[in-house]
């Protein structure tokens, strides 16, 4: 191997020198260790990645988990002193303008009120703090958007899969049967839907929600499928008198895994906007539970005299989606075979040294 | 080819068939029409249930009623085309008649702004890929693509609204702002044409120079509160265009087709004082067709007159080159009526309306004394925000995808021989790349077309604005199966058409593909 090395290196073009740099880099490792590599290398997506972590646990752990019915509540307690149905006194006495409930929240680091303060987002118009409110909304945004993503991932693989692998009738029930889920726009769905069983909780939303939300996936790994089990290496299975099953398992599905996981992190930022937009319009989580989107309907008219009320749900919606978008943008870029590293001039460089010292 | 459209169309029968019947039915069982009666304490309350119940006819069960509407629907074939009435009594086709007009008035300006900015962006950040501006944009777009719309929407009437009507009221730059536009102009226009350092330095400093000389000068001769353009301007800025145009169209070794274009430019000049008579109050639509008609006319002759050899290509850039300026003409024309418009009584010197379609008290007004140019100003400014909302949602999308699209071409041997073989830059780019990196985004242009008729729901809302979106919304709120039922088949019948158009084009466009 490494006289190839020694070969590529000398070779006089510049595509040449920047194969052998990538040759070199992949040399021994597997696929998945590849992908991997990539990814971590890729600095916005591990960005995105560890601050989408971050909020995750910043937002669980502040408002505690709460679960189960009114009846019996599965309640796990979090570090902030006030919940979502709290009412504390209105504060106004440090305000400015003579309005009521402004956020004390001051990251100016050596002033007087440097810290969270007791409502760092404020209050609402009847007083609950504001902050348990955000962390609250944020916390069933996301899992919503988890429950979505998950369902819809797990469904969209299993009917592409069947309908591309058997082909014949299969296929062309489920495929005329995903056309059909695809020509009620999802907007209608999910608003019939939200708008029955929104007060359900927000489990049950997110689980009917994922029920509509495989369409796209499943043709897209329907795709791939089509195109995999035509590939020699299934015919050598075959041969070896391997079942379906392992075909699809251990030879198939990993290497239509990477379609798969970038498209269902791209499809859970739609599904936080759309959780967000029906929640707006009244169809999603409905009082007295609250989402990012409903705190942004609630609130929209108090734009012009208590900004905070409006800036803080959404802040936290366009980091999540910014995060996950980043995130699916690198997992694109790991698990594209074609796609080659940015060749940086240092190596440039050091691959034309190479070849001088080759010479 | 016909045999494959007419099994896709059969196929489309059916699936419209399962998905009105899985929809109407997911309705009927999800809620009860007469809750909302149940619970009142109007004395006349059970006459009033039966009366619905006889009405919506909810005594036969959904399954069966679906059939009674499907028949309706079908009646179409034998001119007795009904979608039934909605709660209130009213035909739903007719409802749905009114809306349409509204709808597509919001949504098409926006989408072919967002498609044309998306693809020239997006073409630019896939020739400067890894660059700044590359990266600049694709965090925007990034950010784009996770904004949700009703928030945008209320920054929009903050910021592009009121805060806007506040400054012209006195309409003064200061030197922070100028400053400040000029630097952010600077450093698009550096990114866009950024080559080596140096010439990157020269693009950025002249680009801040003209624009804070453009603002001050502005601002100085009050244009903001009394704009126009002249026909000095609408030379000036017709020149700019027609080079502009002749660089992408032809390049500018073909002169006959750049002395073509100049010309359609000096021509807008001379013909400025001559036409403005004709641009008064009684203007109609009628008459901008015939107009617009006029000016294909002219920029196709002057092509064909300019040409010695390519005469299509000169052709095709002085039409361009014609319709542009005519446009600017058209929005001159409109900027004399802006005077007029912000002094009036209804809009008291705030022309950027932050709701609705059109300001009502002005069209009872326009209704007694009818100007053209008023109601079309006012129509215009009322789709401001609704539109820049709509662009800022969709712009990203096509951005990426053409970004992917054409890197992927640009990797492909035919333009390494397309290069290797000579040619220029410009024809390898325009003529071998985009065109070939345009045909996966038929699909999505369609789509995204089809799916804007039912789509605008909640830009509809935020906006004020009654159209197909409404309807949905008040059918969801008020249980009204009929009216749902109209607009879900009307979306998904475009969503499918749409689907089937898309696949025909593509196989049109690219030969590889067949359809079976």
């Amino acid at each position: 191997m490494a006289k190839k090395n020694n070969i590529e290196s000398t070779d006089s073009s510049a595509q040449g020198n920047e194969n052998a740099i990538a040759n070199k880099e992949t040399e021994g490792l597997s696929q998945g260790q590849i992908v991997l590599r990539r990814f971590v290398r890729h600095r916005a997506a591990m960005a995105a990645l560890f601050s989408l972590l971050a909020i995750i646990l910043f937002v669980f752990t502040a408002s505690g988990i709460h679960l189960g019915s009114e009846e019996k509540p599965i309640s796990i307690p979090g570090w902030w002193h006030y919940s979502i149905t709290d009412l504390p006194e209105l504060q106004y006495e440090s305000c400015p303008g003579g309005t009521v409930g402004c956020p004390t929240l001051n990251l100016v680091p050596f002033t007087e009120n440097f810290g969270f303060g007791d409502h760092p987002f404020g209050q609402d118009d009847i007083g609950r703090d504001y902050f348990a409110l955000v962390m609250r909304g944020a916390q069933q945004s996301i899992l919503i958007m988890l429950i979505i993503g998950t369902l819809g991932g797990v469904i969209g693989t299993v009917v592409g899969a069947i309908s591309g692998f058997y082909r014949g009738w299969i296929d062309t029930l489920l495929m005329r049967f995903t056309d059909l889920i695809i020509t009620i726009p999802a907007i209608i769905i999910g608003a019939v839907i939200g708008f029955r069983v929104g007060n359900l909780g927000v489990m049950f939303l997110g689980l009917y929600l994922g029920l509509f939300a495989w369409t796209g996936l499943s043709r897209l790994v329907r795709g791939e499928f089509l195109s995999l089990r035509e590939r020699e290496f299934v015919d050598a299975a075959r041969v070896a008198g391997a079942s379906n099953r392992r075909i699809i398992f251990k030879h198939i599905l990993p290497n239509a895994v990477g379609v798969i996981i970038v498209s269902v992190t791209l499809s859970m930022s739609g599904a936080i906007l759309t959780e967000t937009a029906l929640s707006y319009l009244g169809f999603g989580v409905v009082a007295p539970d609250v989402s990012l989107g409903s705190l942004i309907s609630l609130y929209q008219e108090a734009f012009s005299t208590r900004p905070w009320l409006f800036w803080y749900p959404g802040f936290f919606i366009i980091s999540i989606a910014l995060c996950i978008n980043f995130i699916g943008d690198g997992l694109r870029d790991a698990f594209d075979p074609r796609q080659k590293r940015r060749i940086t001039a240092k190596e440039k460089a050091a691959a034309r040294e190479i070849k001088k010292a080759a010479v | 080819m016909f045999a494959y459209i007419a099994r896709r169309l059969s196929a489309v029968l059916i699936i419209l068939l399962g998905s009105s019947f899985f929809v109407y039915n997911l309705e009927a069982y999800a809620g009860d029409p007469l809750e909302e009666l149940r619970l009142s304490n109007d004395p006349k309350k059970e006459q009033m249930i039966l009366n619905l119940t006889r009405q919506l006819d909810l005594n036969t069960p959904p399954p069966l009623r679906y059939f009674k509407w499907l028949g309706g629907l079908l009646g179409g074939f034998t001119g007795n085309f009904d979608l039934g009435k909605t709660r209130t009594g009213e035909s739903v086709a007719e409802q749905i008649g009114t809306a349409i007009p509204t709808t597509l008035r919001l949504v098409v300006a926006a989408t072919f702004i967002a498609i044309f900015l998306g693809i020239a962006i997006g073409m630019i950040t896939a020739l400067r890929q890894y660059s700044r501006f590359d990266y600049s944009i694709t965090f925007v777009s990034f950010l784009f693509f996770s904004l949700p719309i009703f928030w945008v929407a209320v920054l929009l009437k903050q910021f592009l609204a009121i805060e806007f009507n506040n400054w012209l009221a006195a309409a003064e730059l200061s030197w922070q702002w100028v400053v400040g536009i000029g630097l952010a102009s600077a450093t698009l226009w550096a990114g866009v044409l950024a080559s080596t350092r140096k010439k990157t330095a020269i693009v950025f400093a002249s680009a801040f120079a003209v624009t804070a000389a453009l603002l001050t000068f502005l601002g100085a001769i009050n244009w903001f509160n009394n704009p126009g353009l002249g026909p000095i301007m609408i030379v000036g800025l017709g020149a700019g265009v027609a080079v502009g145009i002749t660089v992408l169209s032809t390049g500018l070794g073909n002169k006959s087709a750049l002395y073509g274009s100049l010309a359609m430019a000096v021509f807008g000049g001379i013909i400025y004082y001559p036409i403005q008579p004709l641009l008064n109050k009684d203007f109609s639509f009628l008459l901008l067709l015939a107009l617009i008609g006029a000016t294909i006319g002219v920029g196709l002759i002057a092509g064909w007159l300019a040409a010695k050899e390519d005469r299509s290509a000169v052709m095709r850039t002085t039409t361009l080159t014609a319709v542009i300026v005519a446009g600017f003409i058209f929005v001159d024309r409109l900027m004399q009526t802006w005077q007029p418009y912000t002094s009036n009584d209804y809009i008291s010197y705030r022309p950027i309306p932050t709701v609705g379609q059109t300001n009502t008290l002005l069209q009872d007004e326009l209704m007694a004394n009818p100007d053209f140019w008023m109601s079309t100003l006012d129509a215009l400014l009322h789709l401001v925000l609704p539109t820049v909302a709509l662009c800022i949602i969709s712009f990203a999308g096509y951005v990426r995808y053409t970004r992917g699209s054409l890197l992927e071409v640009l990797n492909q041997d035919y333009i390494r021989t397309a290069r290797a073989k000579g040619l220029t830059e410009r024809t390898v780019i325009m003529r071998h790349a985009f065109r070939n990196a345009m045909i996966p985004l038929t699909t999505l242009v369609a789509w995204d077309i089809a799916g804007l008729i039912g789509g605008a729901i909640i830009t509809e809302r935020v906006f004020g604005w009654i159209g197909m979106g409404t309807l949905f919304n008040k059918a969801i709120t008020t249980f009204d199966l009929n009216l749902l039922m109209g607009v879900a088949i009307l979306t998904s019948f475009l969503a499918i058409m749409a689907n089937l158009f898309a696949d025909l084009v593509y196989s049109a466009l690219d030969p590889r593909i067949r359809v079976r």
